[in-house]
């Protein structure tokens, strides 16, 4: 479950420290933009010492490496073998560099006897380039997970400057969705960037959420409760999903070849999308509940 | 390998710790820290391993801690004594 | 006609019964800002008294002189309910010969009124008082509010000296002590530093830690039931208890609860809740920043109480009892729930109980919030350094790691579970600490005492020993 990834800086130990509590789906402990020039190598021994003695739990390990090729692969060697999940390389335009890290990969898993494929990748998104390349970015590599966006430098990118309703951002945000969706992998949106503004984060959760994105990056604690808000789904839709299953399940056991709930067709995509809810309604522990009252109706 | 010039890595914040290398002609150890009483034995264990897997016989180094945990002290030294090779 | 009026401090203190070897005593409502504590022991000290003992509610940082005051034998005896890590260092090491007597807030009053303390000359600081000693506390440009540490002073010590530095003229239309207790009154230059008597204001943290676990615990307060219409609560007014304060406050906003009082050191925050309408009353024993100060002088539901009201065990009922939830904090707790505030992780003096054994006795819910761990050192220790508050008080401990209940409250531990909250046994988060800081080794002590904490019954609950060299 990816409804919220929070970015950790990687050379403060006492916020990586805060890392192992605060309710994050997933937690991207930062070597690039959260690190001074000059402290690159502090950071990646700090970062792939925390990840091999704190416990943060069964959350993806993700880890924001550096674009700069002299610490990208220091970067990677570093973390992989202390047990990050995936790598998040930041600046992707297509697949090349991907592929390269993939390669990469391959053979730091083989060294260090992790299981191969086991780690993932999870491009950042963030210039025009990259957003005009990001299907094949997103098909560079069995290991690309998810698609995600950096809004920040897009828009320096794109020349635009960034809005708090992010209307700026509207095409590219699309534009990454289907990238992703058609790669059959995940779209993950943007950080909100004003910590203070929790209306505003919901706000811009709830948008990503009707887009089509399945999470968002954060930059602040304070705006973890608004993601999962936005991205973990309501009573009424957890019991539609249930529905839809159950009228399924009905519909093959007496062998009909259409099904229909309310005057409506279930096909195949309302069914992956009922799935999709209830698996998120699993993880975040609402479905027993629901499913509770589903049966007493 | 023995640190050939003087590095610093690490700061004076709450929860991590200053460490400072410095070329010597034998060991010595110097521990600042609001919990020695507490944790100055597991402090030393640490720096020990630290040293011993890198190989180093000879060095002047220097701790001023915040309270750091273990992991934290482990990369600020690991970090000194790769820049003091520099 | 009777003049009770002094042209200044040295001649009201001659003109009292003070002897050498006698006890006086001051309340701490100037906090940092105080400048009569000093005045006071200056003109003492000038005089030629030797041997006094020192009974102050509470003694801060500003009060350093008194370590003067003792290497030169003038102060031998200390006792107070809080003390600032600026003296309690000092202390720690031996500097007195005598333990100084820890009590709590409402134990002060209660040993003054049950004999077992006694006051010979009580010194209290009133920012308007007119020349026959009726006072207050909540007016005049040194304002502090609520002036209830003193009001046992004022009844139980043999002579009472008033200082203030606002002249009223008789006689004051609203006295909280009124003539018929006092002696003498002295009128000064100023009796504090404003800035320093009151915070401006008290802000809510933006520690996500410290907001994550104000976050769990207003909803253990929900799960527990006790979040209804009547509700009453106390808390501190450090940055993470008035998080605490304001998520319940939203929370009872939305729900449309109306709570019955909150008591204690009472911040602006409680004072929006009070204009809100979540609290009909505020019971108020001290003021901790200007919103407050000026609420207490204008808003006759913010009401001003005695420390004995407020928590001593010797009233016939106290506010304290009447509560259902109060937030405390602790420098280390143990598996028996045993609460120590007196000293930190080295076995240094730097606090005392305040109304924390009081309010932990007396209410319904009393839970501690505080970090699993502080810079390396872990909250849950196998026995505390001091025990400040018996852990049969302590109900609940909240970390950021989760919730440990009292083996005693299954009434609280069951509604808590039932709720889905992280609920641990207390081994359980020791063990959590452990794991991330590793095995604390055990400081050492001498053998000498340093301090006394008295229960609130008059029994010895603990002693503080002094630090090893």
């Amino acid at each position: 479950m990816r409804r919220s990834l929070l970015f950790l800086p990687g050379n403060q130990p006492s916020l990586l420290q805060n890392g192992a509590v605060l309710p994050a789906d997933a937690l991207i402990f930062d070597l690039e933009d959260a690190v001074a020039a000059d402290e690159k190598d502090s950071a990646r021994y700090l970062v792939a010492s925390a990840l091999r003695h704190l416990d943060f739990g069964r959350r993806e390990k993700i880890v924001r490496i550096n674009d700069d090729h002299t610490l990208r692969e220091k970067d990677i060697r570093a973390v992989v073998r202390a047990g990050a999940d995936t790598i998040m390389p930041p600046k992707i335009a297509g697949s090349a560099l991907l592929q390269e890290i993939g390669a990469l990969l391959d053979e730091i898993e083989q060294e260090a006897g992790i299981e191969a494929g086991r780690t993932k990748l999870m491009p950042l998104l963030e210039t025009a380039a990259g957003i005009e390349l990001a299907y094949e970015s997103a098909l560079a590599s069995s290991r690309v997970v998810a698609l995600a966006l950096g809004g920040e430098d897009l828009a320096a990118d794109l020349g635009c400057s960034r809005s708090r309703e992010g209307k700026e951002l509207l095409y590219s945000r699309q534009r990454l969705i289907i990238a992703a969706r058609a790669a059959g992998i995940e779209a993950i949106d943007t950080p909100f960037t004003d910590a203070q503004d929790n209306t505003g984060l919901l706000e811009d959760a709830l948008l990503a959420k009707s887009l089509g994105f399945s999470g968002k990056l954060a930059i602040s604690p304070q705006h973890l409760k608004g993601i999962h808000q936005a991205f973990t789904p309501t009573g009424a839709e957890i019991a539609y999903a249930l529905e839809v299953i159950k009228a399924m399940e009905a519909g093959l056991s007496s062998g009909l070849a259409a099904v229909s709930l309310r005057g409506k067709m279930i096909d195949k995509p309302v069914v992956e999308q009922a799935e999709k809810t209830l698996a998120i309604a699993r993880a975040s522990g609402l479905l027993a509940a629901a499913e509770e009252i589903a049966d007493a109706e | 390998m023995n640190p050939i010039r003087m590095a610093v890595a690490g700061t004076l914040e709450s929860s991590d710790v200053m460490v400072r290398v410095r070329p010597a002609e034998v060991l010595s150890l110097e521990i600042k820290s609001p919990v020695l009483e507490q944790y100055g034995d597991a402090i030393r264990q640490t720096v020990a391993e630290v040293l011993a897997d890198r190989g180093v016989t000879a060095a002047e180094i220097e701790l001023i801690d915040r309270g750091a945990l273990d992991c934290t002290i482990r990369a600020r030294l690991e970090t000194a004594l790769e820049r003091a090779l520099s | 006609m009777l003049s009770k009026e002094y042209s200044d401090i040295k001649s009201a203190i001659k003109a009292s019964p003070l002897e050498d070897g006698m006890t006086v005593s001051f309340h701490h409502h100037l906090r940092n800002g105080d400048y009569v504590l000093n005045m006071v022991m200056a003109a003492i000290a000038d005089l030629g008294f030797k041997d006094l003992t020192v009974n102050a509610s509470a003694f801060f940082a500003c009060h350093k002189p008194l370590l003067d005051h003792i290497s030169q034998g003038v102060v031998t005896g200390l006792e107070c309910n809080y003390m600032d890590a600026g003296l309690g260092e000092e202390i720690s090491r031996g500097l007195l010969k005598k333990p100084v007597i820890f009590r709590s807030h409402g134990g002060r009053p209660a040993d003054l009124y049950r004999g077992a303390a006694h006051i010979d000359v009580a010194f209290i600081a009133a920012s308007n008082a007119d020349p026959a000693g009726n006072c207050n506390g909540w007016s005049g440009k040194s304002a502090f509010g609520s002036i209830g540490y003193a009001m046992a002073d004022a009844d139980m010590a043999d002579y009472v000296i008033v200082i203030s530095d606002q002249k009223s003229i008789y006689p004051l239309q609203q006295s909280s002590i009124d003539e018929s207790l006092v002696d003498a009154v002295v009128f000064v230059d100023s009796i504090g530093d404003p800035e320093k008597i009151v915070s401006g204001t008290t802000r809510v943290t933006r520690d996500p830690i410290g907001l994550l676990m104000a976050d769990l615990a207003v909803d253990a307060i929900a799960a527990s039931g006790l979040l209804r219409d009547g509700f009453s609560f106390q808390t501190g007014a450090g940055g993470a208890s008035l998080a605490v304060a304001q998520l319940l406050s939203d929370r009872m906003l939305a729900e449309g609860i109306q709570g019955s009082f909150a008591s204690g050191g009472i911040t602006g925050m409680l004072v929006d809740m009070l204009r809100a309408g979540l609290f009909r009353n505020l019971l108020d024993v001290q003021c901790f920043d200007r919103a407050a100060v000026e609420s207490i002088a204008q808003d006759e539901r913010h009401i001003e109480i005695s420390a004995s009201r407020y928590a001593s065990p010797e009233a016939k009922s106290n506010v304290a009892q009447q509560l259902d939830v109060v937030i405390l904090g602790a420098t280390e707790i143990d598996l028996d729930f045993n609460v120590n505030v007196h000293t930190d992780s080295n076995g240094v003096i730097m606090g005392g109980s305040g109304g924390h054994s009081d309010t932990a006795a007396g209410s319904f819910m009393s839970m501690i919030i505080a970090p699993l761990y502080r810079a390396r050192l872990p909250l849950i220790v196998d026995r505390v350094g001091c025990i400040s508050t018996p852990g049969r008080d302590v109900d609940v401990l909240l970390t950021q790691y989760g919730l440990a209940v009292n083996p005693r409250r299954d009434d609280l531990r069951q509604p808590l579970q039932a709720a889905g909250l992280p609920v641990f046994e207390i081994a359980e988060l020791k063990a959590r600490a452990e794991a991330i800081c590793g095995l604390p080794q055990p400081i050492k002590r001498k053998d000498r005492t340093v301090g006394i904490v008295r229960s609130r019954d008059g029994e010895i609950l603990d002693r503080i020993y002094q630090l090893a060299d």
